[in-house]
């Protein structure tokens, strides 16, 4: 799904990620831990095609991503779902039409997907808040407005950067659970965090594998969850 | 993208919801396109104007004379005949007139007055001479009315006639270069406002790209936003200087350049143009930097 051979990575001088070499698989599970600074958000950016590999090689689905033009980048992009820490909502739209606006940037008619849309609510448990605007919910109700619009279009990929990083315990492990059943319907999912409890708290719910990047390397921390 | 022009501005697109409605240069390029095209409009109406006075001057005066006969009594009436039987046996003269007592009166009253008793001042003779394409041999013409009517003097106008031609082709390089730099200005305030509109946006366009959307989509929405804003405030300014210019004195080309600032016939079409024009520029240059900027961000 996602295949990383010799992939490095550099802010100007500054080498971040030097030689990574990673094969995530269709329907895997993983987190990614490191200290901050690590390069875990520059590792996530090359996953959703934020960012290109300096050398190295890059597959994404299947496909060499610094060979595409950028349609061909924007076009993949809607397989991809990503939730951010901080994820940015068009505040001037609902609830609802924010977790819409893939279909819409898509081009595909939203009244045909008004089940999909209302089952997706429901699934985050947003349905009551449909009609608000993203200023007037909660963090965790941020993050679960970004896991929806993330799998609106049905990616086959969900990268997600610290979504729980700026919710309580009990909000994180339902954000988690979410991300688990998204897996146990297939999804590959990537999932930077430096919470080790939260790592733990997954332990017998799906097999899982945590990878550490340290130094620019990235490395299996430990045997498989 | 949308290339039909009526459809482009004032139908619906679903990228329309994705720009806030309200942006800090919202108001900027409506302002601006509707000052921007007031000036061009009265630009284009002097324009016009300075072309009507110059044709008259270059076409109609050119084929006209006057021979002016300074004297007294039967002195008068003898030399003003024998200045009309010179002037109709010339070559190149179709008509020779004496100019009416009452019309030359008349032509006197704006500077004198009605008031005045005109009759009594000693107003020369005046003949109106008209000339035919090729027009007579000058030179020898005034010899000819020297000999016969020492009195009479001939004035084909050029005297005044050429410095005023001059000066007409001056005034309408200066007043087209001065559309051409209300062009280019409004060219440049639709770039800065389109850039600013896309700065403030940065964030939503960040997000929208991660979404999957293409630049063409995500320029639409500003693209369209800008065009329609320009375009509106440029007719709103075309109309306001259409109403200024209607309310200029309605007179003839000849009678000044400023009593001539009015719209006739087919002038009329060109400030509707301003608007067409500037819609166009804009959604260019709007279209150019959009594309700019959108390339900038992954």
């Amino acid at each position: 799904m996602i295949s990383l051979k010799n992939a490095g990575f550099s802010y100007g001088a500054r080498a971040i990620l030097k030689d990574v070499n990673q094969e995530l698989a269709a329907g895997s599970f993983h987190f990614l831990t490191g200290p901050s600074g690590a390069g875990k958000t520059t590792l996530l950016k090359m996953c959703y095609l934020s960012l290109m590999p300096d050398s190295g090689e890059l597959d994404v689905l299947g496909q060499d991503v610094t060979k595409l033009s950028r349609e061909q980048i924007t076009e993949m992009r809607r397989r991809i779902g990503v939730v951010h820490q901080d994820c940015q909502f068009l505040n001037h739209l609902t609830i609802r039409q924010n977790i819409a606006l893939p279909l819409l940037v898509a081009g595909k008619n939203i009244e045909d997907n008004m089940e999909n849309l209302e089952d997706l609510l429901a699934w985050v448990d947003m349905s009551h808040r449909a009609d608000a605007y993203p200023e007037e919910i909660s963090g965790g109700e941020r993050q679960r407005l970004a896991l929806a619009r993330a799998v609106i279009m049905d990616p086959d990929i969900i990268v997600a950067d610290e979504p729980t990083g700026n919710v309580d315990w009990e909000m994180g492990q339902r954000i988690l659970t979410l991300l688990v059943e998204l897996n146990k319907m297939g999804k590959t999912i990537l999932l930077a965090t430096h919470d080790l409890n939260l790592i733990r708290a997954i332990k017998g719910r799906v097999p899982a594998s945590v990878l550490r990047l340290k130094d620019g390397q990235l490395s299996l921390a430990g045997a498989q969850l | 993208m949308n290339l039909n022009p009526l459809s482009f501005l004032f139908g619906s697109s679903p990228s329309d919801q994705v720009v806030p409605p309200k942006g800090n240069a919202a108001w900027l390029t409506g302002f601006a396109s509707a000052a921007m095209a007031f000036i061009a409009v009265f630009a284009l109406t002097l324009s016009l104007a300075v072309g009507r006075l110059a044709d008259y001057w270059s076409l109609d005066l050119a084929r006209t004379a006057t021979v002016q006969i300074v004297a007294e009594g039967d002195d008068l009436t003898a030399q003003t005949d024998a200045a009309l039987r010179v002037l109709r046996t010339t070559p190149g003269i179709e008509s020779a007139e004496i100019i009416d007592k009452s019309e030359q009166l008349a032509l006197l009253e704006p500077w004198l007055g009605s008031n005045l008793p005109v009759n009594t001042l000693p107003i020369p003779e005046m003949i109106d001479v008209r000339l035919s394409a090729d027009g007579p041999d000058v030179a020898s013409l005034i010899l000819r009315l020297k000999a016969e009517a020492p009195a009479a003097s001939f004035d084909d106008h050029n005297t005044w006639r050429t410095p005023m031609l001059e000066a007409s082709k001056r005034l309408r390089l200066m007043v087209a270069l001065s559309l051409v730099l209300t062009a280019l200005i409004t060219i440049i305030i639709v770039v800065l406002s389109a850039n600013n509109a896309l700065a403030s946006n940065q964030n939503i366009i960040r997000t929208l790209r991660l979404l999957g959307a293409r630049d063409s989509y995500i320029a639409h929405a500003f693209v369209r936003r800008i065009t329609l804003r320009a375009t509106l405030g440029a007719a709103l300014g075309m109309a306001l200087a259409m109403i200024a210019v209607i309310s200029f004195p309605s007179q003839s080309a000849t009678s000044g350049l400023l009593s001539g600032m009015a719209l006739s016939g087919a002038d009329w079409m060109y400030p509707v143009l301003v608007p067409v024009l500037v819609g166009i520029s804009a959604f260019t240059a709007s279209r150019l930097a959009a594309r700019h900027h959108l390339h900038s961000i992954t």
